[in-house]
């Protein structure tokens, strides 16, 4: 007989204090032990967990209003432009954006020392932050300038909103030129003198579920050691590429946008990243639990390194030019066995995320939810899955000849 | 081949002088200068190691202590600022001595610092910038 379970069953057990909550990584040996049937019967919670450089996130930030009223057309955080194209005193802060001044790749490689997510990770820790705005003035907003600071207690709503986080799976980085290049997976030296990778693996929460049946629109989550929600599919979410026999992807396929009140998150699981030669991101903690309705998303949980491959892919070239191929597939237990052989060639193995800091979240939730604190939510909506027809369009350059002069 | 980090402290008279030049003419020593201060004064140090042969290396100092300039050993160290670690372990593949090191198992990353040769390669490749440099100056007499 089959193992069912409602999430109203689970949530009843985390109220008094009695779901048998355990991490991904804890979930693998259980299993293992006792089968999967056994397993989907005691276990009621996985926790996942994931800790690394996530580009695409920022912050709604509402600043109150001034006296006079102003209008903000233009606004900077310590120098850091924020967007300002929405309401009076509105604006998005985003995690890769650079401060005016910035000497960007002048100097090649860049330091990318200060950037939107450092910005974040600072209002976070309660620093004061120098708030710069200009506008051309209204009747009713007749205030051009502003120089103030402000705190993140002082404003009003601060909501974190990431547009694509969480990536399920991606590519293992490595340099086949004869120079040294700088990039968003790190450092790569020349002649795949190393190879970086980005993910949690059996910890990492779509790894775990890989066809979105309960992380969904609406599925509470552990967001920058506060609490967030899945808000919707995230940018470039592309469900349906090549699975393997686990049916986890073997590339880069399903992504989250996540949003949260920023004030109630904490610094060390929100921190600004510098990547030379590269720009500046955030590095975002992110934990999702699974509830185990079935034996078939217990089977899914229980998902281990050496069952998740992910493709070697050169950025010197191939990423670059979009050179179709890759070098092969890789396993991440042997990526993080900190060698694997590419070509014939021993090439050393470092990642970007990082793997102890994703244990610690799936850790944190677990303890949360154990105690009854976080209760788990149904999805409002269903992500799309890998029978959607989704389409990852590129950007095509068309002619526009004739258009100009006009304004559009 | 002999191969030491020395500060040399002068002063604005010396300074005057291609002291640099001197070296690796007179001494055939390699020199590479780790860092340069000098103040309006024109008085200031040189952060520099300097490799040759053992001979020539210990005939070098003796004339840049003959000419007034102070020289002491360099103690430098590179910190690894835990708190700041995140740790990822992207530092890694670039640490040349395993000073920086992934225990496997636990993924969880780790400085000996006896190990470090302060190439500084760590400095740029971390993420958040974990890693710092101090140079030990002794400040002149």
């Amino acid at each position: 007989m089959g193992v069912k379970k409602t999430y109203e069953e689970i949530n009843e057990k985390i109220r008094k204090g009695q779901a048998v909550v355990v991490t991904a990584e804890e979930v693998i040996g259980i299993v293992e032990e006792k089968g999967i049937e056994r397993a989907a019967q005691e276990i009621d919670v996985v926790t996942t967990g994931t800790f690394g450089p996530m580009c695409s996130s920022g912050a709604f930030l509402n600043f109150g209003h001034s006296n006079p009223r102003m209008r903000i057309q233009k606004a900077w955080l310590n120098g850091v432009e924020v967007y300002s194209g929405i309401a009076a005193v509105d604006a998005y802060l985003g995690a890769t954006q650079l401060p005016e001044n910035d000497p960007e790749n002048k100097v090649f490689p860049g330091r990318f020392s200060y950037g939107g997510g450092h910005v974040i990770h600072d209002l976070l820790a309660g620093k004061e932050i120098r708030l710069e705005a200009i506008s051309y003035g209204t009747d009713c907003y007749p205030r051009k300038k502003i120089d103030t600071l402000i705190t993140l207690k002082d404003i009003n709503e601060a909501i974190l909103f990431n547009p694509r986080n969480a990536y399920q799976n991606y590519n293992c980085a490595v340099n086949v030129s004869d120079r040294t290049i700088y990039t968003y997976m790190g450092i790569l030296k020349p002649r795949m003198g190393n190879a970086s990778y980005s993910t949690s693996g059996q910890l990492s929460p779509l790894l775990n579920d890989p066809y979105y049946r309960t992380i969904g629109v609406g599925t509470r989550i552990f967001l920058g050691g506060g609490i967030g929600y899945v808000a919707w599919h995230g940018t470039q979410h592309h469900p349906n590429v090549e699975r393997n026999e686990h049916g986890v992807p073997t590339g880069g396929a399903g992504t989250l946008a996540v949003m949260g009140d920023l004030k109630q998150m904490k610094p060390e699981w929100l921190v600004g990243a510098s990547l030379l030669g590269y720009g500046a991101s955030l590095i975002v903690g992110i934990g999702i639990p699974i509830p185990i309705l079935d034996e078939e998303i217990m089977k899914f949980v229980a998902i281990k390194d050496e069952d998740i491959v992910c493709p070697i892919v050169d950025y010197s070239e191939g990423y670059p030019y979009r050179k179709p191929g890759n070098l092969g597939l890789v396993n991440y237990k042997d990526l993080k066995s900190g060698q694997i052989v590419i070509e014939g060639k021993k090439v050393t193995t470092t990642p970007l995320s990082s793997y102890p800091k994703a244990r610690q979240i799936a850790g944190m939730l677990k303890d949360w939810i154990s105690k009854g604190q976080f209760e788990l939510t149904i999805p409002v909506a269903k992500l799309p899955s890998a029978d959607d027809p989704i389409e990852v369009n590129s950007l095509l350059e068309r002619d526009v000849n004739g258009r100009n002069g006009r304004r559009w | 081949m002999y191969k030491s980090r020395v500060v040399c402290f002068f002063s604005e008279a010396q300074s005057e002088q291609p002291i640099i030049y001197r070296l690796v003419k007179d001494f055939d020593l390699v020199i590479n200068i780790l860092k340069a201060d000098i103040n309006p004064r024109k008085e200031g140090y040189l952060v520099v190691e300097l490799s040759g042969e053992r001979e020539h290396y210990e005939s070098g100092i003796r004339f840049l202590k003959d000419i007034g300039v102070r020289v002491e050993p360099l103690s430098q160290t590179v910190v690894w600022q835990e708190e700041i670690c995140v740790q990822c372990g992207a530092c890694a593949s670039f640490c040349p001595t395993g000073a920086l090191a992934i225990e496997r198992l636990s993924m969880e990353v780790s400085f000996d610092n006896s190990k470090c040769v302060v190439c500084g390669m760590c400095l740029d490749c971390c993420p958040t910038r974990a890693m710092t440099v101090f140079f030990n100056i002794a400040a002149p007499l």
